[in-house]
């Protein structure tokens, strides 16, 4: 394995763990978007080193649609829909910073000791990045839980798809197959996601989820 | 014969596919309804031909075998059934005004797709391939639940749509474990996601990493089972949308969701140096079971009351599918069944029960074996039923499940044994107020087909007095396949 080849992979895939983290910790939704925006870009550059050192030319495409749709059409669409339904820009946490960023640290640690003791005799270069891709995945679902607007929440649920496509383009010579239908079902998802939100809106004029946790499970 | 059947395996999938692309264009409900049905009796055929004639070689992306034919043909069973209720009970939401033509045409097509995106997930011999389609099936219910667009139905979407996208998350991670696990002994490619080759390999594999692999499997898919505490979104889905999609959701998709966790216990019991997969599902098949018992007494919504009872049952398949053994996976298989057929039943009857009375609230639901005698007296044999009151097939199944722990782990035996007494006390006390009594609310007599439902119950029935030797024969086959 070149050294220099790990280093930059290690470097690649470490930065997407610290735009997870400075995603923890964000209370505007536009300054959200852009460091989602970042970390796409980001996970856009770690999938094509990936597909330079594995000579994997068909993992270009899952970077290209990583930048494509996750980097650039899907914060613009974003912005765009938080512009138009007057979405309150503020974002409020269910637990404190403080609190939270603890528990991303302690999960953080949680996925470095599971996966690198588990993956004593992987390949070096797979074991790292496995490591890194299940702590953005755990921040991501975090995030999720750690908030109660609605666009945050499908924020943290893409930045947790994020370090699933992380992990498996870790995974040497995983079938395309998997990676393009990845892809395709975040697209869906989105749709999905996406006309939620205005349904949402249409009848409530609110994305706060707060607003529907007010029929509590039964309904009286 | 075997080019016959890998024709039946084609139709299967091509079926729905093509009945959803039409349907998506059919404005006409009646002729959509129609279609829906005869789409599904197809399919239906199409499976039951497979378990007639021989079965095509296994495929690199579809695979037929004595496991998953149970589950296709249970399945598309069910949804045939389920699509003849359908046709009579959304033509009386369309009268009401509680849909319009073109959500019956998005909810016909969707219909299909999920019927096409459940059978992939059983047939398929890829575990990649497997894990896309629950997913296209998640997707496609989420979409279903928030159809009435009220809400609350907005509400039990959305909590879904979150709780599913984890899961399915979760067992992404674990199914990209498993291919890291296979690949340095398979070699690396299709081939270490292909399911029949897994299956072979797998002694081979290091076992620390299925260990991991497989609880984020259970996780993932466990949270489409319904398991506690990953359950949440279960009683909303069902209570909040159209009852023919509780009916699939009970007696269909669960049982696809729990197919993948058995797929993968399989593949870790075969590796001598991996953790017993059982204990874990013991473990939380057992909570799911105390949990929902209790549950069930406070209940005032009749759907979300009987969504509480599919986790109940979830939890006792998991439990007999986690104690293993001939026997134990023997009453597992039988009380899915049973579960499928008698559940989907229940809400066949809840269905135009709820339509009849213009209410899902239990307390507005009084004397209905009065007010709808043709309604009333089936939900009394099919809460019965459920409860575990013999004659019926579920008491079959619930008694195996019981003697076969108490002969090996007696201690475990009792917190099973007290769940099934708390559950069955909370329905027949519910039950007692909606079907006995002076009868309340409207009485309009009800105008819809009941014959899924005679139908269904009266195997469950027939189940309970006398099983067919050949089935037997062939439940205990797939029973000792499954360890």
């Amino acid at each position: 394995m070149d050294r220099l080849a790990f280093d930059i992979a290690h470097l690649l895939a470490g930065s997407l763990v610290l735009a997870s983290f400075m995603l923890l910790y964000q209370d505007r939704l536009y300054a959200m978007l852009n460091l989602f925006a970042l970390q796409a870009l980001l996970l856009a550059l770690s999938v094509a080193w990936q597909a330079h050192i594995q000579g994997a030319s068909h993992l270009y495409v899952t970077a290209g649609i990583a930048l494509l749709f996750k980097a650039i059409l899907i914060p613009l669409a974003l912005h765009r829909m938080i512009e138009r339904l007057g979405i309150h820009r503020e974002v409020e946490n269910v637990v404190g910073i403080g609190l939270t960023m603890l528990a991303g640290m302690a999960l953080v640690a949680l996925s470095m000791v599971v996966m690198l003791r588990v993956t004593a005799e992987a390949d070096p270069l797979a074991r790292e990045d496995l490591a890194f891709a299940l702590a953005v995945v755990l921040l991501g679902l975090l995030m999720m839980v750690t908030r109660r607007n609605a666009v945050s929440q499908v924020i943290g649920f893409m930045s947790m798809e994020n370090g699933l496509i992380l992990a498996a383009t870790g995974a040497k010579g995983m079938p395309l197959v998997v990676e393009i239908s990845v892809a395709f079902s975040i697209l869906v998802a989105l749709v999905v996601v996406g006309i939620f939100l205005f349904r949402i809106r249409e009848r409530f004029d609110t994305v706060d989820i707060r607003a529907l946790d007010s029929f509590r499970g039964e309904r009286r | 014969m075997s080019v016959l059947a890998d024709h039946a395996v084609v139709a299967m999938l091509l079926v729905p596919a093509a009945a959803a692309t039409l349907l998506a264009f059919i404005a006409n409900y009646r002729l959509a309804a129609l279609l829906n049905v005869l789409a599904a009796l197809c399919t239906l055929l199409a499976a039951a031909s497979l378990a007639w004639f021989d079965r095509p070689p296994p495929g690199r992306y579809l695979l037929i075998d004595d496991l998953n034919i149970v589950f296709i043909v249970l399945g598309s069973f069910v949804g045939f059934t389920t699509s003849l209720f359908s046709a009579s009970y959304i033509a009386h939401e369309l009268d009401i005004g509680r849909l319009t033509p073109i959500h019956l045409r998005f909810y016909h097509a969707m219909y299909q797709v999920l019927m096409f995106a459940m059978t992939l997930a059983l047939v398929a011999n890829n575990i990649g391939l497997m894990w896309v389609a629950i997913e296209l099936a998640t997707l496609t219910t989420v979409v279903m639940v928030g159809l009435y667009r009220t809400h609350e139905a907005l509400e039990a979407a959305w909590k879904y749509f979150i709780l599913g996208s984890v899961g399915i998350a979760l067992a992404l991670f674990g199914t990209i474990l498993v291919y890291m696990a296979a690949s340095p002994v398979v070699g690396v490619g299709l081939d270490a996601m292909t399911w029949t080759i897994l299956i072979e390999r797998v002694p081979a594999f290091d076992p620390a990493l299925l260990n991991l692999a497989f609880v984020f499997l259970l996780l993932g898919y466990g949270t489409k089972v319904g398991l506690a505490p990953l359950h949440a979104w279960l009683p909303d889905a069902h209570a909040e949308g159209p009852t023919p999609i509780s009916a699939v959701l009970s007696g269909l998709l669960l049982n696809v969701a729990l197919y993948a966790v058995l797929r993968f216990k399989l593949l870790l019991a075969a590796n001598a140096g991996a953790l017993a997969p059982g204990p874990l599902m013991v473990i939380l098949g057992l909570a799911s079971l105390l949990f929902a018992a209790f549950m069930l007494f406070r209940r005032r919504d009749i759907k979300r009351m009987f969504a509480y009872s599919s986790i109940e049952h979830m939890g006792i398949i998991t439990f007999a599918f986690g104690m293993g053994g001939p026997l134990a996976n023997f009453a597992g298989l039988l009380h899915m069944s049973m579960h499928s057929l008698t559940k989907s039943a229940i809400f066949f009857a809840v269905g135009h029960i709820a339509q009849a009375k213009g209410t899902q609230r239990i307390a507005d639901i009084r004397g209905l074996t009065e007010s709808h005698p043709a309604l009333g007296w089936p939900l009394v044999v099919a809460v019965a039923a459920i409860a575990g009151l013999p004659p019926f097939g579920i008491f079959t199944s619930e008694f195996l499940v019981v003697s076969s722990t108490f002969s090996r782990e007696p201690l475990l035996a009792l917190p099973l044994a007290l769940g099934l007494l708390v559950a069955l006390s909370a329905l027949l006390l519910r039950l007692g107020g909606i079907a006995f009594g002076a009868p309340s609310g409207a009485s309009a007599p009800v105008k819809a087909s009941s014959a899924p439902l005679y139908v269904h119950l009266a195997l469950v029935l027939a189940a309970g007095v006398y099983l067919p030797p050949p089935l037997v024969a062939w439940f205990q086959h797939v029973a000792r396949m499954l360890r």
